[in-house]
């Protein structure tokens, strides 16, 4: 039974547990995590390199079955799931961004934007002119039957950012999206995420290391050895949706000497 | 998703180029060799098999294929008439003896001597003359790889004489009959004319070929004559099959075709079987975004075997088109000719790659399918 514990957030999690093995060689990498997201907010999931993020961030997308505690993505618990249904769950709701962008290398920008609504059903010529008009309005209008290898790692990004927006998710999950990028391309995308990911039904969750980009965010989870330590609110928090899609805010002063 | 598994297999050239030679070398090397193996087979019976006429022949109880014969007395040949359900019996000679062309070149030769007055068991098809001018005295009917053998760079003519025995012979036929095990001239004369060609022994009766009456099948009529006479009796097809089993348990033809089929299978399956597997593991990446995405493991499945089949397909088709194009180029050859590529071997090399296709689906599938989805954020 899908139960709704908290309609205000987008992702709850409450002392969430995450043991990889068992015995003297089990690896705790979640140890009691609570995390919540709200709608309509850029979520930034930030720390150390494996203090968890990714298994947060794995299990709050239900690609990793947590060891213990409670979650609830849009309202739906997913161990009330099938394997199956958590599938379509997936498909219907979620959209991804990777470090390594994932885009199928033989598909074009287009095909590669298409590839979730087909997955879906829509028919391929309609999904193709769907993901052509979103790839346009990102700036790719040119290069929409360009093949992966022939675009920049910021274009490619931006293909990526239209994968997981094409079939308008209420969750996109994005993993460290400015790692393979120099710093002009990574503010370009994390511009682009925050223009066109961010809405009022929707939550976005942004796993980095990326200091750079840290204003960006609408909350900061500050996490380490499995563990949330910290939450901010920056300034930009505060201000409106209209006011935010005027330019990025600066970092606070005590992120910019944790991580830059 | 269809189109997502195509273009995935055929985005890179070069490893989809090398997946589909390596399907159809495999193809090619196996419909080639079994095929010049069951052809060559097939050749140790083709006197048989030419012989359309009978479709019982009795011979020695310890007579076990074409080339063996211990000579049966004439008397058999009346037993065998005796046996209720025979139609017709006549007599089939075989001897090898030289015949040597007024030139001086000379070969061992297969000398078949066909009933005197029926003529039953004369070939066919023929390309000059008529086998019926093998009643004319000291007449031979020759076929044509013979004819070119003892007169090459000549024209096929008849009239020509051969010395055979001390006998001259003239040339009243030229056959085309299918091309014997051992590469020699194969000559048709009457049973009398073959014994004097021969020279005289106490017995020359090689094999009694035989026909059934209406109603009889040829299987109950070797039962019967097997029973009435105690001479061994066998259907053309048994016969055939017995020369075949021959060469088979008592020649190394087998193991030398044996292990090349074998390699060809085991090369052909690695190396196909390979490419394919490391083409899906080179994909994993995409396959879990794939999966992450939301592609359902049924439909990747669907996707790997549209993959593997779509290759196996292609390589099949090409090292089918390979090997057909090899066999049409040699069956016009002499030495070659009647070796064709059969569809039992074009079916078994299909079974084969079929084989090779699931055996690499399934160990590709069995990837992806424990393929954890949330290894694609690991960098």
């Amino acid at each position: 039974m899908a139960n709704v514990m908290n309609e205000g957030f987008g992702v709850s999690c409450r002392n969430i547990r995450k043991r990889f093995g068992s015995g003297e060689a089990a690896v705790e990498a979640l140890r009691g995590v609570d995390f919540e997201t709200r709608f309509g907010e850029l979520s930034f999931l930030v720390g150390p390199s494996g203090c968890g993020k990714t298994t947060l961030i794995s299990i709050i997308a239900g690609l990793l079955d947590r060891t213990d505690g409670e979650l609830t993505v849009l309202g739906t618990d997913l161990d009330e799931l099938s394997p199956g249904e958590r599938v379509l769950f997936r498909r219907r709701n979620l959209g991804f961004i990777f470090q390594q962008f994932n885009l199928l290398p033989a598909l074009t920008a287009a095909e590669n934007v298409a590839v979730p609504l087909i997955a879906a059903g829509t028919p391929r010529r309609r999904a193709v002119d769907q993901a052509s008009a979103l790839l346009s309005q990102l700036g790719l209008g040119t290069r929409l039957q360009a093949l992966p290898s022939t675009l920049s790692g910021g274009q490619q990004q931006r293909v990526a950012i239209a994968r997981a927006l094409v079939h308008e998710p209420r969750l996109v999950v994005c993993d460290e999206p400015t790692a393979a990028l120099d710093h002009a391309s990574g503010e370009a995308v994390m511009e682009l995420l925050a223009a066109n990911a961010v809405r009022p039904g929707r939550t976005v969750i942004v796993v980095t290391h990326d200091a750079r980009v840290f204003h960006y965010a609408h909350s900061i989870a500050h996490m380490d050895d499995g563990r949330i330590v910290n939450v901010t609110r920056p300034e930009r928090a505060a201000r409106s949706e209209e006011s935010w899609r005027e330019g990025p805010t600066q970092p606070s002063p005590q992120f910019q000497e944790t991580y830059a | 998703m269809n189109f997502v598994a195509l273009r995935m297999l055929t985005g890179d050239r070069a490893k989809y180029f090398g997946l589909v030679f390596a399907i159809a070398f495999c193809t090619f090397l196996l419909e080639n060799q079994t095929s010049i193996f069951a052809n060559i087979m097939k050749r140790t019976a083709s006197q048989i098999l030419d012989v359309t006429d009978a479709e019982v022949w009795v011979m020695d109880p310890q007579t076990e294929y074409w080339e063996q014969t211990k000579a049966l007395k004439d008397t058999d040949l009346t037993r065998v008439r005796g046996v209720p359900g025979v139609q017709w019996a006549v007599r089939l000679f075989k001897g090898n003896p030289v015949a040597r062309t007024l030139e001086g070149k000379f070969a061992s030769s297969f000398l078949i001597g066909i009933d005197d007055a029926t003529l039953a068991g004369a070939p066919r098809e023929m390309l000059s003359g008529s086998w019926e001018r093998l009643r004319e005295p000291d007449s031979v009917v020759i076929d044509q790889a013979g004819y070119i053998l003892l007169f090459p760079d000549q024209p096929l003519s008849l009239g020509r004489t051969l010395e055979m025995n001390d006998h001259r012979v003239t040339i009243v036929g030229i056959s085309d009959v299918p091309a014997p095990f051992v590469s020699l001239p194969v000559m048709h004369t009457r049973y009398s004319e073959a014994i004097n060609f021969l020279g005289r022994e106490r017995t020359q009766l090689s094999f009694i070929i035989a026909r059934p009456q209406a109603g009889v099948s040829a299987s109950d009529l070797t039962s019967r004559i097997h029973a009435q006479t105690g001479l061994r009796a066998r259907t053309s097809l048994e016969f055939m099959w017995d020369c075949v089993r021959y060469y088979l348990q008592h020649t190394g033809i087998p193991v030398n075709f044996g292990i090349t089929i074998a390699v060809a299978i085991i090369v052909g399956a690695v190396v196909a079987g390979q490419t394919f597997y490391l083409f899906t593991v080179e994909n994993l990446k995409q396959f879990g975004a794939l999966k992450a995405i939301g592609i359902t493991n049924v439909r990747l499945i669907g996707m790997i075997l549209l993959q593997a089949f779509t290759a196996g397909t292609l390589g099949f088709s090409m090292g089918t088109g390979m090997a057909a194009t090899f066999f049409e180029i040699f069956r016009h050859k002499l030495a070659t000719r009647g070796i064709i590529l059969m569809w039992q071997c074009v079916a078994l090399t299909g079974a084969c790659i079929l084989f090779v296709v699931i055996v690499a689906s399934i160990l590709s599938i069995r990837r992806v399918l424990v393929l954890e989805p949330a290894a694609v954020f690991r960098g």
